[in-house]
């Protein structure tokens, strides 16, 4: 099956304006593993008609890494740069492919004058369900598979979002398990704040492994996450083990784009 | 009369001198930047409601929470009983709203011993937790020394307190019922106070009057003496929290935690960047703020909210058990973030004070207390905001610190150079080109 993804440049030429901007994210267009879960998501909104599309080579990275890592001037240029984008094809609403996208449009671009309904993937995949224009066809290749959830810290604790993922893997035909640090109380991958381009300062441990031990007691077949950091981290941390031909680890769009026959 | 005077006298030092160390805080509060939290006052009532008065993050942990529960629950209730020691010690009274109240003043008696003794025994499991179970975020690097003292005597203060009580409750109800002291009356009846008057005919029971007499006076003294003391001793303490927790979640930052501040003076900056129609060699506009330094350097340069935060905090360790930095051994530690932030602002604070208001001492938060390799250890991710039972936000302090390095001084690790760079250069964290960004549309 062929994607459909239609660039904002293509959409204006044409006299539209789609309902919802897919902000990729610099994970979802250059790293190899991410660009899965992006055409995972695309496929998706495909088959629900979703009246989308990209911005393609318009867009840029938010400067959510170089904000955390201290640098605000790249971080505002970044930002006034997107927005002056974003507002000239008159966005609305927007679907991000990163939590960590998301945190920073929705709450940080506000008060440099871009005022967008953000959402995550995972709450407009739930949308997309509720409203039954997504049906999962017999729940994938998941019968009888323990899945655990990761929480990315840039969707749950910073911003609240702790149940449209839960949702949609209990729609699976899996048993859900959690791992004993989860919700509020979840542990970071290590990726956050800018150490996902840096070494990890001094210390006995990698903090993605801590985290893959957490996932390990489960005893679960496949780790699901909501974020690409997460899920490079939490590759990384099951190679450590050398588990990696029991465990998968796979965004939550994957899982249901498997689940719908995608 | 003699001991009317002396409480006189003892209670204005008491309240004196625990004003004036509490001006100079607020002093040293209000050296931080301003922040605006003067917003959404109902948002903020109900937060110190839920956080503050109800406990609400600190059942989280259970146990602990239950037993913190009771000695604030005793804590707050003693109050009542505290009222009536100051009115009997200003007007020699002895239990003087007992008549008045009745039953009710049986009731609201019974009800404090009850919640003292289970504050005693809270007492006794949280020493017991901080000295034999050995619970590794009560001995970390930051808790050896002052820390560790400071933890155990306010516990031993409680204990004494509690003591007290009974001591005055206990002999009372035994010279109650002989009839012995007050009145003159013979009154050969009980208090009936829920638990002094069984220890007390158990404790007290073979002294001979004189004895009971001297023991109640030194419950009485002694209770309303460590009151004072302990009042005295907070504004040295990381005790403090029991005052400073209302005001600190009632200022709690109420946006979502993700969202980080913005730094006007740097969007000004930028949009004249931005603007083709700027002229980069205009002189400032007249009566135009001096440029602060980008982010923060040392504690002045932080907000008063984070000032406050430090002084709210009262070293549990919640956020440093929480941290992943923390839990694989790296050397940053939420909660040695806000102590050196403390520590810093009082030596600032008393340098003010002795030395006047552009003393500088050569010393600085970032560098002397907190080091580069702690603020670059971070991941942002939250969680010791998250679990703190009173909403300090250490992290805020850690990003302002980075701004510094960064902005101020340049001084990045060297990886995120590169990172920099390329959002700078190519629109994304790594070396790809921006022409690249959609080509994942056709590939297999």
């Amino acid at each position: 099956m062929s994607l459909h993804v239609p660039t904002m440049a293509e959409k204006m030429a044409a006299g539209e304006s789609p309902e919802i901007l897919f902000w990729v994210g610099c994970s979802g267009s250059f790293d190899d593993r991410a660009k899965k879960i992006t055409k995972a998501l695309v496929k998706i909104l495909n088959e629900c008609k979703v009246d989308f599309a990209v911005l393609g080579t318009e867009e840029n990275c938010t400067g959510d890494p170089a904000k955390r890592a201290g640098n605000e001037f790249t971080f505002q240029m970044q930002a006034m740069m997107n927005i002056q984008v974003l507002d000239g094809y008159e966005v609305k609403k927007i679907v991000t492919g990163c939590p960590h996208c998301f945190n920073t449009l929705k709450n940080e671009y506000p008060e440099l004058g871009g005022n967008y309904e953000v959402i995550h993937h995972t709450q407009l995949i739930q949308e997309l369900i509720n409203q039954g224009k997504l049906a999962l066809k017999g729940g994938g290749t998941f019968k009888g598979k323990k899945i655990t959830f990761h929480d990315p810290c840039y969707l749950g604790r910073a911003n609240d979002v702790y149940d449209a993922p839960r949702e949609l893997i209990e729609k699976l035909d899996a048993e859900m398990v959690e791992m004993k640090r989860c919700k509020t109380k979840g542990l970071c991958c290590g990726a956050g704040g800018a150490q996902m381009f840096k070494e990890a300062e001094k210390g006995n441990k990698e903090i993605n492994v801590e985290r893959t031990e957490d996932a390990l007691e489960t005893n679960a077949n496949i780790i699901a996450t909501g974020c690409p950091f997460c899920n490079t981290m939490m590759t990384d941390g099951v190679k450590n083990f050398n588990k990696e031909n029991e465990i998968e680890v796979l965004d939550v769009a994957e899982l249901i784009a498997n689940a719908a026959d995608l | 009369m003699v001991s009317i005077a002396a409480f006189a006298i003892i209670s204005l030092a008491g309240f004196g001198f625990f004003a004036w160390n509490m001006l100079k805080i607020r002093s040293n509060i209000l050296m931080g930047r301003d922040v605006d939290r003067s917003d959404n006052k109902s948002e903020r009532l109900k937060t110190m409601l839920l956080v503050a008065f109800g406990q609400k993050k600190m059942f989280s942990r259970p146990i602990p929470a239950f037993l913190h529960f009771a000695i604030y629950a005793a804590f707050i209730i003693t109050q009542i009983e505290l009222i009536e020691i100051v009115v009997d010690g200003l007007s020699g009274e002895h239990r003087i709203f007992r008549e008045a109240l009745g039953g009710f003043y049986t009731f609201m008696i019974s009800f404090i011993e009850i919640l003292s003794l289970l504050a005693l025994i809270a007492t006794i499991a949280f020493l017991s937790r901080r000295n034999l179970l050995k619970i590794p975020r009560f001995n970390m690097k930051e808790m050896k020394g002052w820390p560790k003292i400071d933890g155990n005597m306010i516990l031993f203060m409680e204990l004494i307190l509690v003591c007290c009580i009974f001591t005055m409750n206990g002999a009372d109800e035994v010279a109650y019922n002989r009839g012995y002291m007050h009145d003159g009356v013979l009154h050969q009846g009980s208090y009936g106070f829920a638990i002094s008057s069984f220890i007390g005919p158990l404790l007290f029971d073979g002294l001979n009057d004189a004895t009971l007499h001297t023991l109640e006076r030194i419950g009485w003294w002694g209770h309303i003496a460590m009151v004072f003391a302990f009042l005295n001793y907070l504004p040295y303490s990381k005790h403090l929290h029991i005052l400073f927790a209302f005001p600190n979640t009632y200022y709690s930052n109420l946006e979502a935690k993700g969202r980080l501040t913005n730094m006007e003076s740097v969007t000004n900056e930028v949009k004249l960047m931005m603007d083709p129609t700027a002229d980069p060699f205009a002189v400032p506009a007249e009566g135009a703020a001096e440029p602060q330094r980008f982010g923060a350097k040392d504690a002045t340069d932080l907000t008063w909210k984070n000032l406050l935060d430090s002084y709210s905090c009262t070293e549990c360790g919640r956020c440093t058990s929480s941290c992943p930095a923390n839990i694989t051994g790296k050397l940053l530690s939420p909660r040695k973030i806000m102590m050196d932030t403390r520590d810093r602002i009082e030596e600032i604070g008393n340098n003010v004070r002795k030395h006047g208001k552009d003393h500088d001492d050569g010393k600085s938060l970032l560098g002397d207390y907190i080091t580069e390799e702690e603020i670059w250890a971070c991941t942002s991710c939250n969680a010791c905001v998250q679990e703190c039972p009173v909403n300090i936000d250490p992290l805020s302090i850690i990003v302002d610190l980075r701004r510094y390095l960064v902005m101020e001084e340049s001084k990045v690790p060297s990886e995120l150079t590169g990172m920099l760079t390329n959002i700078e250069n190519n629109g994304a964290p790594w070396q790809f080109s921006p022409t690249d960004r959609l080509n994942w549309k056709d590939e297999a």
